[in-house]
């Protein structure tokens, strides 16, 4: 892909490559800047950003799995006011292409989220982290149902300015296509596929749960296969949608392989835990990649795996 | 030394945005040195940025492994220049399967490297008296502070601990660096029988000791900063905990300190610290959410 233009649009956003962070695996910028300029990413995606301050779960937060990294940090975040006053600005003078993530426990916490974020200068987008216990539901994920789902991407779809897109980030342990459709209906520009997998691990010591939380979120290659899975059936129910692929992608063919199933750009996540400059490294690898099947540009390649070799043949695997 | 104000009187250089190089380096020779492991590495650019106290985060497994968080290691000693370029020293237990692997690294092994990181010790402005104390191998950074503390014109004296003889580390080299060096072991068979803490008080007291350097694990540190605060004494404490990454993005190692404002807050012990105020760290709190911390209201519910 050495001479294909890596250029991709999610939504309205453009995006000079596809390789973005994602959510609250690379902090306030800061952190990933010593190894990995921001600017040259394809987006930066901040930690997700709650009304009030949150300072996150007791340690352990990390553990290691096979091939997994299993996380439980409670979004530490400074809240939205901290958030605006310390960590945007030096986004923004960087002019790094910047989407923030929010997240609320009521709907109307993600409306105000998603007014004061949306107005804010230096925002490129707003991705909606539904991975968030509503407090009306008894702390059931606003992301783990279609209903519950559209009526966030309602009200932050109301409240961000139209020129803003609205990237909704999805849970994968739930009906996805039917959740994605909800959140398509109510007026999410793009999709994100996906959050942690539901998980834990128990300590051999103790017998009791290895992290501070309890419960936790699995991610790393471990997700891989999984999370392509997710693309691809969303991307096969509704081609026209844009997506973003994230989970497990710790090189160039892993985000390649994103691309081919129906993302139209990948975020890095754990990866960046062991290795902070892979952004560089995950899109040069992308370059290298061969094939047979010839493409100009990146959207030639989006999708690519649902259709067989001959560009006449029109029918897609189901 | 005064006893007000913030940090008054001690100068911490670096910080979390000082520079930092990410390098595949690669092992030049592991020996074993007691219950511990003396690691050497090829480490381009790390030697010239270091300050004591300052600490290297290597990814661990090689290529193929399913371990993928790194393993963080206080930097014992580096050198700039020589035969095989700049290079690195830590000493480690090899309490988990990746320290494991890294034990048994053959020479010639490449190692992603990430250093230096963190915050260094500050170090006194005027030649004051110094006890440094370590526990097992956190004495490791404790020997290139040393260096700096005399250069300023500091006298230093060093307390070593360990379960047994072979868990101390480096009591010859401090013999050599210090003027004084006192031994306690769990089991008696070096030194004074006990932990460090327990010689710790008659020697604040013989020594004058304006401020106290140390590294160990969260009980022993809670103890030394207790008795140095109790001799009038300023704390510098390197924390050993586990950091997955190192680089300030996981938000794995955190532990609840207070600020100069009072309000305690979960920092990260790889950017904030790994060198803390001894006064600062809320020790009896590690691993807890402590109600009061910054943020912790908006916990109530379960994400």
């Amino acid at each position: 892909m050495n001479d294909v233009d890596l250029s991709t649009t999610v939504g309205d956003l453009l995006l000079p490559n596809p390789v973005m962070t994602a959510a609250g695996c690379a902090v306030s910028g800061r952190e990933l800047d010593q190894f990995c300029d921001v600017t040259r990413l394809g987006a930066f995606v901040t930690r997700t950003v709650t009304l009030d301050p949150r300072s996150g779960w007791p340690t352990p937060r990390v553990a290691e799995t096979p091939s997994g990294v299993l996380h439980a940090t409670g979004l530490q975040n400074p809240g939205l006011q901290g958030f605006l006053a310390t960590e945007l600005p030096w986004l923004a003078q960087r002019q790094a292409r910047t989407v923030v993530s929010i997240a609320g426990q009521t709907l109307g916490e993600y409306a105000e989220l998603a007014r004061r974020v949306g107005a804010s200068p230096g925002v490129s987008a707003v991705e909606v982290n539904l991975a968030s216990p509503n407090r009306d539901t008894k702390g059931r994920l606003f992301g783990g149902d279609a209903y519950q789902a559209g009526k966030v991407l309602a009200v932050v779809r109301r409240d961000v300015p139209r020129g803003v897109p609205v990237l909704a980030k999805l849970v994968p342990d739930c009906a996805v296509v039917d959740v994605a459709g909800a959140a398509v209906a109510n007026g999410a520009d793009a999709l994100v596929l996906a959050h942690g997998f539901a998980a834990m691990a128990l300590d051999r010591t103790t017998w009791r749960p290895t992290l501070g939380a309890g419960t936790a979120e699995l991610s790393g290659p471990a997700v891989h296969a999984l999370a392509v899975r997710r693309v691809w059936d969303v991307h096969a129910a509704m081609p026209e949608v844009p997506l973003v692929g994230v989970g497990g992608i710790a090189t160039g063919y892993d985000a390649l392989e994103m691309l081919l199933a129906g993302a139209a750009a990948v975020q890095l996540g754990s990866v960046l835990f062991r290795d902070p400059a892979a952004p560089a490294r995950v899109l040069k690898e992308l370059r290298a990649e061969r094939s047979s099947r010839a493409v100009a540009r990146l959207a030639d390649v989006i999708g690519l795996g649902h259709h067989t070799h001959e560009p006449a043949d029109e029918g897609e695997p189901t | 030394m005064s006893m007000q104000g913030g940090l008054d009187g001690l100068d911490q250089r670096g910080g979390p945005d000082q520079r930092v190089v990410q390098v595949t380096g690669e092992v030049l020779s592991v020996k074993r040195t007691g219950a511990y492991h003396h690691l050497t590495l090829v480490a381009p650019g790390v030697a010239e940025r270091f300050r004591p106290g300052t600490f290297i985060s290597l990814a661990v497994g090689g290529p193929l492994s399913g371990r993928l968080l790194r393993r963080a290691f206080p930097v014992h000693r580096v050198r700039a220049t020589g035969a095989y370029g700049g290079t690195v020293e830590v000493v480690f237990a090899a309490v988990d399967e990746g320290r494991a692997w890294l034990a048994g690294a053959p020479a010639g092994t490449p190692i992603n490297v990430i250093g230096p990181l963190g915050r260094p010790f500050a170090l006194p402005k005027e030649p004051v008296t110094c006890l440094l104390v370590g526990e097992g191998c956190a004495s490791a950074p404790l020997f290139s502070l040393a260096e700096r503390l005399r250069e300023r014109g500091c006298i230093v004296h060093m307390v070593l601990g360990g379960a047994t003889e072979a868990h101390l580390f480096g009591v010859l080299e401090a013999r050599r660096a210090t003027r004084g060096v006192t031994v306690a072991t769990a089991d008696g068979s070096v030194g004074t029988a006990g932990g460090v803490i327990d010689v710790l008080p008659a020697l604040l007291t013989r020594t004058e000791a304006d401020v106290v350097y140390a590294g160990g694990p969260t009980d022993v540190l809670h103890a030394v900063a207790a008795a140095a605060e109790a001799h009038g004494a300023w704390s510098q404490t390197a924390v050993e905990v586990d950091m997955p990454c190192g680089t300030g993005l996981c938000l794995g190692c955190v532990l609840p300190v207070v600020g100069e404002d009072g309000v305690t807050r979960l920092v990260r012990a790889c950017a904030e610290g790994p060198v803390f105020r001894g006064d600062r760290v809320r020790w009896g709190d590690v691993g807890t959410l402590p109600a009061d911390a910054w943020g912790a209201s908006a916990m109530d519910q379960h994400p």
